[in-house]
């Protein structure tokens, strides 16, 4: 390597031909890992804007559950998930939260009536500064099984095509079980009476190194009250955000954390499918809402409920969907901070 | 012959840190272009190699400016003289922003910093949607034009060992 070639002068040429073409080699390859010659690679680009309405993303929302509100409070650990994982944020203690109640749909300005699925982002942030990020819904499974079909189920739904959404259940029969949670579960008319859950599977390690597979659940202390989508129609577009605000004046809102853990050999990789109902759970601690913001100008604005932010002791499982997520609110998140002008702060003079 | 070359600490800091780089900027851009499970590794690996070339370059300035270089052959043109010189400001520049601007855009958008299976670093800019955006922009950006120069230099580094032969290549060159 170190000795020059003894090819005589007058080779020149055919070097400058052999750089030119090792050159053009690391750029291909560049490019290749970039993606740029595999127009079939799934990025997460491709899934924010298949996302998007056909009228446009809201600007300087998130992509999808764009419409929501900040919440402030605190976790109550209660130390009893301590046996599954040593993060500190299941030690007993308090920790402060940073939250936010949100509608899954990709407009901001859909009326709350129109949504069916509701969710949860939060931030827990212990003093090690070893934090939990979740994002968390209400539904009691996944409509698909992997990324792919995710963003299958997003094209056939904004497809124009009759037989779209039948050719895609054909294929992804799992997305009936979500259909019929969809079809036939009560509506309620507080985002305190939602359960929310992880849906996703993670890995909880215990202090003596030992793994636990688990997902988790916020199960509310407000007793729900089932309305119809209609009445909730009545109520206005934005009741929800309304009536959290005031319900959280009258007092906190409070949550437990239920944490179920797998027995061997239940499915980790499939949000879509729900395990048994009879698994061990524990009750990690007690969410308390104490305050709520207008998104605008709240904590939770700028912070990305990014699913993959995780403390020490806690890990992904081999459920595709917090790698794919992660990537995709990246996306999200640099997409809407860099449209802020588009969505106004309310200390700017022009609330929205 | 020896003075003619780079002490063997710069030429193994050099060779590490070429490794090292070419493996960041493909697994930059590898990264961002993906939803599968490897996302996350990646992700991971990239901020401690990040932050391991930061520790790297400051090492090697010391050591530049310690050792210094050997001297550019004296019928090297000018243009190619200025264009060697100028190159290697802009690689110390960018081994050093670019580790930086990870960090705080990273900062700016309130992500932790986590490195190394565990090293929990501070926040080095404070959180702000319009910082992260032109942070993120620069990162983004000037990741291309990283890989673009090294190109150049692969090129212009071959040319000096093919081409010219004059002995520019095998002062940096890994072995004797």
């Amino acid at each position: 390597m170190s000795q020059p070639p003894v090819a005589p002068k007058s080779n020149s040429f055919g070097s400058l031909a052999l750089i030119a073409g090792i050159a053009a080699i690391g750029a291909v390859a560049f490019g290749f890992t970039a993606g740029w010659f595999s127009p079939q690679r799934l990025t997460p680009e491709k899934i924010v804007q298949a996302l998007a309405p056909a009228t446009g993303p809201s600007l300087g929302h998130r992509r999808n559950h764009a419409k929501g509100i900040c919440f402030t409070g605190a976790f109550e650990a209660s130390g009893d998930a301590a046996t599954l994982s040593h993060a500190a944020v299941l030690a007993r203690g308090r920790y402060p939260v940073v939250g936010r109640f949100n509608l899954a749909t990709a407009d901001a300005n859909a009326p709350d009536a129109t949504v069916r699925v509701r969710g949860m982002g939060l931030r827990i942030v212990p003093p090690d500064g070893q934090e939990w990020r979740a994002a968390l819904i209400d539904a009691p499974v996944f409509p698909v099984a992997t990324p792919q079909a995710f963003y299958e189920l997003l094209g056939a739904s904004a497809s124009k095509a009759p037989d779209a959404m039948k050719s895609f259940i054909g294929a992804h029969p799992e997305f009936l079980a979500f259909v019929g949670w969809a079809k036939s579960a009560p509506w309620t008319d507080s985002y305190a009476e939602e359960k929310y859950n992880s849906l996703d599977s993670f890995i909880f390690t215990d202090a003596s190194g030992n793994e636990h597979a688990v997902r988790w659940s916020l199960v509310p202390a407000a007793a729900a009250v089932a309305i119809s989508p209609e009445e909730l129609g009545k109520r206005g577009a934005d009741y929800l955000e309304q009536e959290i605000a005031k319900r959280v004046q009258g007092g906190p809102q409070k949550w437990s954390l239920v944490v179920t853990v797998a027995n061997p050999g239940d499915p980790t990789a499939a949000p879509s499918v729900a395990w048994p109902a009879d698994r061990r759970t524990v009750t990690a601690g007690t969410l308390i809402v104490d305050q709520v913001q207008d998104e605008a100008d709240g904590p939770c604005r700028d912070i990305n409920f990014d699913p993959a932010v995780l403390p020490d002791g806690m890990k992904t499982s081999d459920d595709p969907f917090p790698a794919a997520r992660s990537a995709a609110y990246r996306v999200s998140y640099d997409l809407r901070t860099a449209e802020a002008k588009d969505y106004p702060r309310s200390a700017a003079g022009a609330k929205p | 012959m020896k003075e003619l070359r780079f002490s063997p600490l710069q030429r193994v800091l050099h060779w590490l840190m070429a490794v090292c780089i070419l493996a960041m900027l493909f697994i930059g851009v590898g990264m961002v272009s993906t939803v599968l499970p490897k996302y996350l590794p990646l992700v991971a690996v990239h901020k401690s190699l990040g932050i391991a070339i930061l520790l790297l370059a400051l090492l090697r300035i010391a050591v530049r400016l310690r050792y210094g270089a050997p001297a550019l052959p004296a019928d090297l043109p000018e243009p190619m003289r200025i264009a060697a010189k100028l190159s290697h400001y802009v690689f110390y520049g960018l081994m050093i922003v670019m580790p930086l601007l990870g960090w705080a855009m990273l900062s700016a958008a309130s992500y932790p910093v986590v490195v190394f299976g565990g090293l929990h670093l501070p926040a080095i800019v404070p959180a702000s949607d319009s910082l992260h955006t032109l942070l993120w922009g620069l990162h983004y950006s000037l990741a291309f034009v990283f890989f673009a120069l090294i190109l150049l230099h692969l090129s212009a580094a071959l040319f000096h060992a093919w081409v010219r032969r004059d002995g520019v290549f095998e002062a940096m060159a890994a072995v004797d």
